[in-house]
């Protein structure tokens, strides 16, 4: 029988593998790095952060309160009277109730999308990853949400519970759960399937325990891309509820409702009563391609 | 008796059954996968396959696309649950009442995939991929991820400049030993080997056989190693076991069924290997037409539509594994083998 | 009253081969002088081909033979300028004595199909699902040679023959799915051979099949190669199959040309350490109880290429000079090439 120090030298007689030549730099490091050189990217990420924090800190920059009229001072173009951004058609500060309006819409773009995504993405997850006819009851389920046009099944939600914040955010969220849902089953199904999941089940770990540290990381990246750019969408329907009157009650300032509110006045100041249009697609549009430009950095294949 | 490797295995701690034991037994296993929408058929991937694997040997599984290598390999380890037919472990039944439990199997046995780009976590760190069975199976963290420095580096790789590193800056001779280190870092008797140099370049390949062949004897391992390439599971295996459309079509050692094959299939496949000499090229193609599909298997012996000694018999009557009378526990399913099948080249008793 | 456009195409196609017979004789079909090709990418540049120079006849099968890496498929799809934006080719690539690399695009596109074909490792990526094979080949057909849509089907159904697919003319109006890989690839086969190209090239195209199937497909392309009278370039990374089909290897290491010569030659008497490496290591029939001798290591980054030799760290019969500077062509016999300095550097 072979000596048992003769069997170790084989082994140690190995070729010690060459180290690869990149540097040692992690997933998150790595999406760092290529975000720090897509400039558009950068650009509109730092208008997103202005605008939060223009928003957080409305009640001190705003210079007029925005709940403030006055007889004389309505629909008054830009720059009068210190009002940089005119006055609406009750003569409140335009700018200070744009600022504010901010608060409102941004509440309603992030806050049902990230509750769709913890929900939603809760659901797709299990349903992926149990597969069979638990993924087939929750999947068909959703289809059935899914089918009905956002806009309409927004309103309807929201009109049939009676308006509001609340419910407009209420709305929302159940409107982005199906999609949500959908993203995390499409990836945990993909996942499931490759052979590291195999290797886990093959030492005997658990569901949980693959789910905990084989799928959630992978899963994560797709369903935060996805719901990155939901946000644009919110900030759109939310407007377009309140719009509808179907979202905050006069006189709290929100971007959808002033312009309602404005719309009749267009033929007087145009400029001023297109402002909430333009604040709102502004803010749609930079939280869209900053997401895209997350999508191009987070969704390398590796 | 079936050929044992020379060196004699020295007993684990684990041993149940004893050295004349085989370790893995596999009776009858049936694996049928519906078609969706096809009412009524299914995909006959392994279709009542019987083998055993004595301690201490290499079993090596060979057959082409569609033959269920790959299922009979997750039957083995009950990743995919059988339909029928059973296993036993070193002399106790698995997933039975009074036999051994399946998390328990997976203690004993262990798997290493072939290396697609998904046979490992891209989001998860080599040490990490490797310490996780050992995390699994009850270790602390601190103790698996000791355990996963020490099985890198019995594969070559140094600890310190691999285990931070993730998949992608991998080659794909680093990450099969990687997918080898993981399998090993629970401590198995057993492993399978699905297809684990099929994807690799071929000078890398050798690499990877010889570290095979020392981790076995360092470990005292038992190997089974499934490969569509004949080179290679002759060079590895001490028995052969050859498959065609779910089922077993011959079976017996390694030098034995490259020497003198004695199925109609083994001998296609065995002429169909490249010649490596330019001035003996092959110039008829052993056999036609391409694998069937596992959906509508032909009936009775599965090989008839490509055999060239096809005859009636062979459409109707399935046969059964029979020795051959020249070798040691050589076996093949043919016809031809039987003197009472009424194949006209039957041998004679 | 101007000629109809496939009037045209039909003249640009019949203009090719003209010039072909023009040129036969001597002169070879393809020709590659110190081809260089890098991907310049945002985080590194890799040098995937690093001066590689061949020539293929008529009727001449040349393989290619390298692992991954290598820089075989790269040097492959620069014959018919296949490949991506980020791709700077530097060198000459002539076939049929036209210059591949200053070609306008309309040129190039009566090039590729119609002289130069190509046959890819993957038929079920390379054959479109949405289109039936007869579709597909009769597609190639009418844009290289101007047939109208019943006789590209009697052509097609011909080629299915040709290639040896069984019941030819229900497969014509079979969709890719509906075949098995070995039939797939013939479909292929079919497909690049519509338009009579003088020139094939074949990148990997039996790596994906089983052994039996792989035997079949390579006995056809052997068999067709002959009847049709085409050149065929032929990349791997098997040595058994470059036995099998070549007439003339070229080993490839790191994006060079490290050995070529005859086929009986170089895997006979192999005169580059590497292709000797390559040859011990290739598992067919060594002893059992013994290791194989492997290639120590692993190939080399080609982003960050040494000077001197590539294959000198890996290679145990290397000199301190291999380092240095890259080993210049050695001729150990008349047509068998070795860029090796342990290569005596007269014959005998």
């Amino acid at each position: 029988m072979a000596d048992i120090a003769e069997l170790h030298s084989p082994l140690e007689a190995f070729e010690e593998q060459a180290a690869p030549a990149t540097r040692v730099r992690g997933y998150w490091r790595s999406v760092a790095h290529r975000l720090r050189h897509d400039p558009v990217t950068l650009i509109f990420g730092a208008a997103v952060l202005l605008i939060v924090l223009a928003a957080l800190f409305a009640p001190w920059i705003a210079p007029f309160d925005p709940y403030k009229e006055s007889i004389v001072g309505r629909l008054k173009p830009f720059g009068w009277r210190d009002h940089l951004l005119g006055t609406d058609e009750l003569g409140r500060d335009m700018l200070s109730r744009i600022l504010y309006g901010g608060r409102v819409s941004l509440l309603m773009g992030v806050v049902p999308v990230l509750i769709a995504s913890l929900t939603g993405g809760l659901l797709g997850i299990i349903g992926g990853f149990v597969g069979g006819r638990v993924n087939t009851a929750i999947m068909r389920t959703m289809d059935v949400f899914y089918a009905f046009p956002s806009v309409l099944l927004a309103v309807a939600i929201a009109g049939a519970m009676g308006g509001g914040i609340g419910n407009g955010m209420l709305a929302l969220t159940l409107v982005f759960i199906p999609p949500m849902c959908r993203v995390a089953e499409t990836a945990t199904t993909q996942v499931r399937a490759l052979d590291y999941i195999e290797a886990a089940r093959a030492t005997g770990a658990s569901t949980i325990k693959i789910i905990r540290y084989h799928v959630l990381g992978n899963v994560l990246g797709p369903v935060f891309i996805y719901a990155s750019s939901l946000v644009s969408v919110s900030i759109l329907l939310a407007s377009g509820l309140s719009f509808l009157g179907l979202g905050v009650r006069p006189p709290v300032p929100d971007w959808g409702l002033m312009l309602s509110t404005l719309r009749q006045s267009i033929y007087v100041v145009p400029f001023v009563c297109a402002l909430p249009g333009v604040a709102i697609f502004i803010t749609s549009i930079c939280f869209n391609l900053v997401s895209d430009g997350l999508r191009a950095a987070m969704d390398v294949r590796m | 008796m079936a050929v044992i490797d020379t060196d004699k295995p020295i007993l684990d701690a684990r041993d149940r059954g004893g050295p004349a034991q085989p370790l893995l037994i596999a009776r009858d296993l049936k694996k049928h996968f519906p078609v969706k929408g096809a009412r009524g058929k299914s995909v006959q991937a392994v279709d009542g396959v019987s083998f055993d694997v004595q301690k201490g040997e290499t079993l090596g599984i060979v057959g082409e696309s569609g033959c269920g290598k790959s299922t009979l390999a997750r039957l083995l380890l009950h990743l995919v649950v059988p339909d029928a037919g059973e296993l036993v472990f070193d002399g106790e039944g698995v997933d039975t009442p009074d036999g051994i439990r399946v998390d328990a199997l997976r203690r004993q046995v262990q798997m290493v995939f072939q290396d697609s780009y998904a046979s490992l976590n891209p989001r998860m760190p080599i040490r990490d991929s490797v310490a996780f069975g050992p995390f699994i199976q009850g270790k602390k963290k601190p103790a698996a991820r000791e355990i996963a420095r020490d099985t890198l580096r019995k594969v070559g790789l140094d600890p310190e400049l691999f285990g931070p590193r993730y998949p992608h800056e991998l080659s794909g001779g680093q990450k099969q030993r990687v997918n080898i280190a993981r399998a090993l870092a629970t401590g198995p008797r057993m492993v399978i080997l699905d297809e684990p140099v099929s994807a690799l370049d071929k000078s890398v390949e050798a690499q990877v056989l010889n570290l095979l062949r020392a981790l076995k004897r360092q470990f005292n391992l038992t190997y089974v190693f499934i490969s569509h390439d004949l080179s290679v599971v002759q060079y590895i295996s001490d028995r052969v076991l050859v498959m065609y459309l779910g089922r077993v079509v011959e079976l017996g050692p390694a030098d034995a069924i490259f020497d003198k094959p004695q199925h109609p299939y083994t001998q296609a496949l065995l002429g169909s290997r490249p010649s490596m000499d330019p001035a003996r090229r092959i110039e008829e193609p052993p056999i036609t037409g391409d694998p069937p599909n596992p959906i509508d298997p032909p009936s009775g012996c599965r090989f008839h539509t490509r055999c060239p000694f096809a005859e009636p018999v062979c459409e109707t009557r399935d046969p059964p594994l029979g020795f051959w009378r020249g070798g040691e526990a050589h076996a093949a399913a043919c016809h031809m083998l039987d003197p009472h099948s009424g194949h006209s080249l039957a041998r004679d008793a | 009253m101007p000629p109809p456009a496939t009037c045209l195409i039909r003249t640009q196609a019949t203009a090719w081969h003209a010039m072909l017979e023009r040129t036969h004789g001597n002169a070879p079909l393809a020709e590659i002088q110190d081809l260089g090709v890098r991907f310049v990418g945002r985080e590194a540049t890799v040098h995937a081909v690093n001066g590689v120079s061949f020539a293929v006849r008529a009727g001449e099968v040349l393989c290619i033979l390298g692992e991954s890496g290598s820089g075989k498929s790269v040097t492959l799809r620069a014959l018919m300028r296949l490949l991506p934006r980020q791709a700077r080719i530097e060198g000459s690539v002539r076939i049929g004595n036209e210059d591949v690399l200053a070609m306008p695009a309309r040129q190039l596109r009566d090039l590729r199909g119609g002289l130069v074909s190509m046959i890819f490792q993957e038929p079920m990526t390379a054959l479109d699902p949405v289109y039936t094979v007869g579709q597909q080949i009769g597609e190639t057909l009418c844009r290289h040679s101007g047939m109208t849509r019943i006789p590209a089907r009697a052509r097609a159904l011909e080629l299915l023959e040709l290639v040896r697919i069984p019941s030819p003319e229900r497969r014509l109006d079979a969709y890719p799915h509906e075949l098995s890989g070995g039939l797939r690839q013939r479909a292929m086969i079919a497909m690049a051979l519509s338009c009579n190209p003088r020139l094939l090239l074949a990148d990997e195209p039996t790596t994906a099949l089983d052994a039996t199937v792989q035997v079949q497909v390579l006995i056809l392309l052997r068999r067709l190669q002959r009847e049709l009278g085409m050149g065929m370039i032929f990349v791997t990374h098997d040595l058994g199959v470059a036995a099998e089909i070549a007439d003339t290897i070229a080993v490839m290491y790191a994006g060079r040309i490290v050995e070529s010569g005859p086929v009986a030659a170089v895997l006979g008497a192999p005169a580059h350490p590497y292709t000797q490496g390559l040859l011990a290591s290739t598992v067919h029939g060594q002893p059992r109880d013994r290791d194989i001798d492997a290639i120590p290591g692993s190939p080399p980054d080609m982003r960050k290429l040494l000077p001197g030799c590539s294959f000198a760290p890996r290679c145990a019969q290397r000199l301190p000079a291999c380092r240095l500077h890259t080993p210049e062509a050695r001729w150990p016999a008349p047509g068998h090439m070795a860029a090796c300095l342990r290569v005596p550097a007269s014959l005998g």
